[in-house]
C-alpha cells in the first residue's frame, strides 16, 4: 500500500476560524438567524399592536358577502358573492388590460421605432414628434386626458354613433354585437388550430426545399389564406352556427351585446401609447446598435429592404432590445394600478381599494395586492428571460 | 438562555410608542390636535380663500382642541380620502377622524375604532340629471351609477337595486371631484352619495338647475367622529366636545350672549360654564373645557348654520339635525 500525500499531518486541523468555508457558513447562518429573529418579531408585534387595537386579523373575511357591484368582470360576479371572488374578479381585469396593453404597447412601439429611421423625412419627424410627446407627459395626466377630454366629446347614450346599426358609441362605452354560439360551433375552432399546424408545417417544408433546391413559394400567403379560409368555408357548410345579440337602446341605456366600457378604453389607449413611445426608443436604439457594414454587406447581395430589416438587423437587435423591452412590459403592467383613478375596476380599485375599505383589514389586502403584482412581474420576466436565451442562442 | 433575554431586551426596545401616554398626552405634549378630515367637501371641511379648513366637521375638530387645549385654532387638519381614512386613524397618523363618516356596527367592531357620537344626520339619495325627467328612484333600472370607493353608498346602492329588482352599473371613482367629473361628463345617470353631500355638489355644477336630487333616502347615514379603541379618556373628550355643544344650543348659550352668562342663576348653565362643580376634571380637562368651546367655536346651532345652513350656500334644512325639543332628533345627555 501506498502511503496517500497529505497536505497536512493529521492531528493538526486548523480551529475553525481560520477555515474560509466554515468561517463563511457562520456568518451566513448568523445572518439567516438575525433576519428570522426579525421577521418573527415583526410578525409577532404586527399581531400585538392590531389585537390591542381591536381590529380583526387573518383572511377570514375572504368568505364574506362582498355586497358592492362592480361594472367590468369577465366571470360571473354579483354582490352577493364573497370577497375573495372580488379579488379574482379585479386580477382578471388588471390582466386584461396588462396584456392586451403589452400587446398593442409592443406593435406601435416597433412601428413607430423603425418609422424613426425611415430615408421618408416626413415619417421620420412624425415618429420623433409622437416619442417627444408622449414619452414626456406624465402618464397619469394622459389616463385623465383619454378619459375626461375624450369622454367628454362622445354623444349621449340617446345620440349614440351608430355605425351600422349594431356597433353604438356613446359615452357609456362601445356597444358591439355578442355572437351566440350553436350546436355544431366546435367545427370552427378545430378548423382553426388544423389551419394554423398545417400552416406550420408548410413553412417548415418550404424552407427545407428552399435549402436543398433554392426554390421556394409564398408560404406567408398562402398560410394566411389558410388560416383565415379554412374556419370561414367551415362556417358558411356548417349553416353559419352563430346568431348574434345586436345591442338595443332600451330605457336609459343599451342592453344587450357585449359593452367595452370606457374606463377600460382610456386606461388602455393611455398604457400602449405611453410605454410604445418608450419601446419606440428601445427599438431604435436596438437597431442602430447593429453595424451600417452589416446592412451594406446584405445590400451588397441585392437583398430587398424589407429582408435586410427581416433576416439581417432585427433578428441581431432583438438581442440588444428584448432586456429593456423586458422592463418596459413590468412598467406597463405596474402601471395599470392607476385604474383607480378613473374608476376601472383593476386589482387595486376593487380590492385594495373599496374590498380593503369595507373590511378594514389593510394589512392582509395590501400583502395580498402585493404578492399578485410581484407574481406577475416575477413570471414576465422569467418568460423574457427565456426568450432572451433563446435569440442569444441563434446568434452567428 | 442568555442569548434569548438579550433578544428580548432588543425586541423590547425596538417596540413602537403604542401604550406610551394617553392621546391627550401626546396632544398636549405636540401641543396640537390631530384631526382627519375630507380634503374638499363643502360644507363640511373644503379650503376657504385663505387657505383655511372651514365646514361643519372641521368644527367639530376646533371644539375638541378648544376642550383639550383652551385653543381651537390648534388643529393640525390631515386630508384623507376615503380609502386611507381607517388606516391613518388606527395607525395614529391622526388623533380623531371627523371625514362625514357613517358609524356603522362593524366600523364600531372589528376595525378598531369607536365613533364617539352624531355631528350630523344623513341619508343616501340620488342626483339625477334634470333632462332625463326621472321623479323617483324607482324609476332608475339600468342606470349608470357613479359613487365613491370605500363608502357604506356603495354597499346600500347594491342593496336597494338589488331588492328592488332592479339593475345598475356601478361606476366607482376614488374621490368627490372625480365622481362629479363623470356625472358632468355623463358617464353615469345618476350620482349617488349622502344627501348633505350631494346638495354641496349640485352647487358645484357649471349649472345647478341641471341636476335634481331625487325624494327617497334609501339608508341611515349618521356622520360623527371617531377615535382609536383603547383610550377611554380621549373617547369621553371627544364624546363631551359634541355634546356640550348640542347642550348650549339647548340652553341658549352662544359664542355671543357666553359672557353675559357668567354669573348664571340657571344651575345647568353654571354645570355648563364650570362655574358649578368641574366636570372637566374627570376627562384630565380644566373646569372652563365646554366654555372654551362655545366661546372659540360656538353652539351647535350656531356650527350648522354657518357651515351647512341657513348662513351658508348649502342652505340644508336642520330637519333630523334639529333639537329634540325642535321636532330632530339632535339630543344630548346633561352634563352634571
Amino acid at each position: 500500500m501506498s502511503v496517500r500525500p497529505n497536505a497536512r499531518p493529521a492531528g493538526h486541523k486548523p480551529p475553525f476560524w481560520r477555515d474560509r468555508a466554515k468561517r463563511a457558513l457562520v456568518f451566513q447562518l448568523l445572518l439567516t438567524a438575525a433576519v428570522a429573529v426579525f421577521l418573527f418579531y415583526i410578525v409577532g408585534n404586527v399581531q400585538d399592536n392590531l389585537s390591542a387595537r381591536g381590529i380583526t386579523t387573518g383572511f377570514g373575511f375572504l368568505n364574506n358577502t362582498a355586497g358592492f357591484g362592480i361594472v367590468q368582470s369577465l366571470i360571473d360576479y354579483s354582490s352577493q358573492d364573497t370577497y375573495g371572488r372580488t379579488f379574482l374578479v379585479g386580477l382578471l381585469n388588471t390582466l386584461l388590460v396588462g396584456g392586451l396593453g403589452v400587446i398593442a404597447a409592443t406593435l406601435i412601439g416597433f412601428i413607430v421605432g423603425i418609422a424613426r429611421l425611415s430615408p421618408n423625412w416626413l415619417l421620420a419627424r412624425l415618429a420623433t414628434a409622437y416619442i417627444e410627446t408622449f414619452r414626456n407627459i406624465p402618464l397619469l395626466l394622459q389616463i385623465f386626458f383619454w378619459y375626461f377630454a375624450v369622454l367628454r366629446t362622445l354623444p349621449s347614450a340617446r345620440d349614440s354613433m351608430a355605425f351600422g346599426e349594431v356597433i353604438f358609441l356613446n359615452v357609456r362605452g362601445l356597444y358591439l354585437p355578442e355572437p351566440l354560439f350553436e350546436s355544431g360551433f366546435g367545427l370552427i375552432p378545430a378548423a382553426f388550430i388544423v389551419a394554423i399546424v398545417a400552416s406550420i408545417a408548410l413553412c417548415v417544408w418550404n424552407k427545407r426545399r428552399q435549402e436543398a433546391t433554392g426554390k421556394r413559394i409564398p408560404a406567408g400567403w398562402i398560410s394566411l389564406a389558410l388560416i383565415m379560409g379554412l374556419p370561414l368555408l367551415i362556417t358558411v357548410a356548417t349553416g353559419v352556427p352563430i346568431t348574434w345579440d345586436v345591442p338595443e337602446l332600451r330605457g336609459f341605456n343599451f342592453r344587450g351585446g357585449f359593452t367595452v366600457i370606457p374606463e377600460f378604453l382610456a386606461l388602455w389607449m393611455a398604457l400602449s401609447i405611453y410605454t410604445a413611445a418608450f419601446i419606440a426608443e428601445i427599438v431604435r436604439s436596438g437597431i442602430q446598435a447593429i453595424s451600417h457594414g452589416q446592412t451594406e454587406a446584405a445590400q451588397a447581395l441585392s437583398l430587398p429592404r424589407n429582408l435586410v430589416l427581416r433576416l439581417v438587423v432585427i433578428p441581431q437587435a432583438l438581442r440588444v432590445i428584448i432586456p429593456p423591452l423586458t422592463s418596459q412590459y413590468l412598467n406597463l403592467i405596474k402601471n395599470s394600478s392607476l385604474a383607480t383613478a378613473i374608476g376601472y375596476p383593476d386589482l387595486v380599485s376593487v380590492f385594495a381599494g373599496t374590498t380593503l375599505n369595507q373590511t378594514g383589514q389593510a394589512i392582509e389586502v395590501i400583502a395580498m395586492t402585493m404578492a399578485v403584482y410581484l407574481t406577475i412581474s416575477l413570471l414576465v420576466s422569467m418568460f423574457m428571460n427565456w426568450f432572451n436565451a433563446r435569440v442569444a442562442l441563434v446568434e452567428r | 438562555m442568555k442569548t434569548l433575554k438579550w433578544i428580548s431586551v432588543g425586541a423590547c426596545a425596538l417596540a413602537p410608542a403604542v401604550a406610551l401616554g394617553t392621546t391627550l398626552e401626546t396632544v398636549q405634549s405636540r401641543d396640537s390636535v390631530r384631526c382627519g378630515v375630507n380634503a374638499a367637501q363643502p360644507g363640511f371641511s373644503s379650503l376657504d380663500d385663505n387657505d383655511t379648513y372651514r365646514g361643519l366637521d372641521t368644527d367639530v375638530c376646533r371644539a375638541i382642541a378648544a376642550a383639550a387645549l383652551g385653543d381651537a385654532g390648534k388643529v393640525d387638519f390631515v386630508p384623507l380620502d376615503s380609502v386611507e381614512r381607517f388606516t391613518a386613524l388606527q395607525s395614529g397618523e391622526v388623533d380623531v377622524l371627523s371625514r362625514t363618516t357613517t358609524w356603522t356596527v362593524s366600523r364600531d367592531t372589528t376595525q378598531g375604532m369607536h365613533f364617539t357620537g352624531v355631528s350630523y344626520y344623513d341619508g343616501q339619495t340620488f342626483m339625477v340629471a334634470s333632462d332625463l325627467g326621472v321623479q323617483s328612484a324607482e324609476e332608475l333600472d339600468g342606470a349608470a351609477v357613479c359613487t365613491q370607493s370605500g363608502t357604506t353608498s356603495e354597499l346600500n346602492l347594491s342593496d336597494y337595486f338589488r331588492i328592488n329588482g332592479m339593475s345598475y352599473d356601478a361606476v366607482v371613482f376614488d374621490s368627490p371631484e372625480q365622481s362629479i367629473a363623470g356625472f358632468e361628463a355623463g358617464r353615469c345617470d345618476v350620482l349617488s352619495s349622502d344627501a348633505s353631500q350631494l346638495y354641496a355638489q349640485r352647487m358645484q355644477l357649471a349649472d345647478p338647475n341641471m341636476a335634481v336630487i331625487l325624494p327617497e333616502i334609501i339608508s341611515k347615514e349618521p356622520l360623527g367622529p371617531a377615535v382609536r379603541q383603547g383610550d377611554d379618556q380621549w373617547f369621553n373628550i371627544v364624546k363631551w366636545s359634541l355634546f356640550a355643544m348640542l347642550n348650549a344650543e339647548e340652553l341658549g348659550v352662544s359664542s355671543s350672549n357666553i359672557d353675559e352668562h357668567a354669573d348664571s342663576d340657571n344651575p345647568d348653565i353654571a354645570r355648563l360654564l364650570g362655574q358649578d362643580g368641574n366636570f372637566g376634571e374627570g376627562m384630565g380637562l380644566n373646569a372652563d373645557w365646554a366654555y372654551q368651546i362655545v366661546k372659540q367655536v360656538g353652539n351647535y346651532a350656531e356650527m350648522f348654520d354657518r357651515n351647512v345652513g341657513a348662513d351658508s350656500n348649502v342652505k340644508i334644512a336642520r330637519g333630523l339635525n334639529a333639537l329634540w325639543k325642535d321636532g330632530g332628533i339632535q339630543y344630548a345627555p346633561p352634563i352634571r
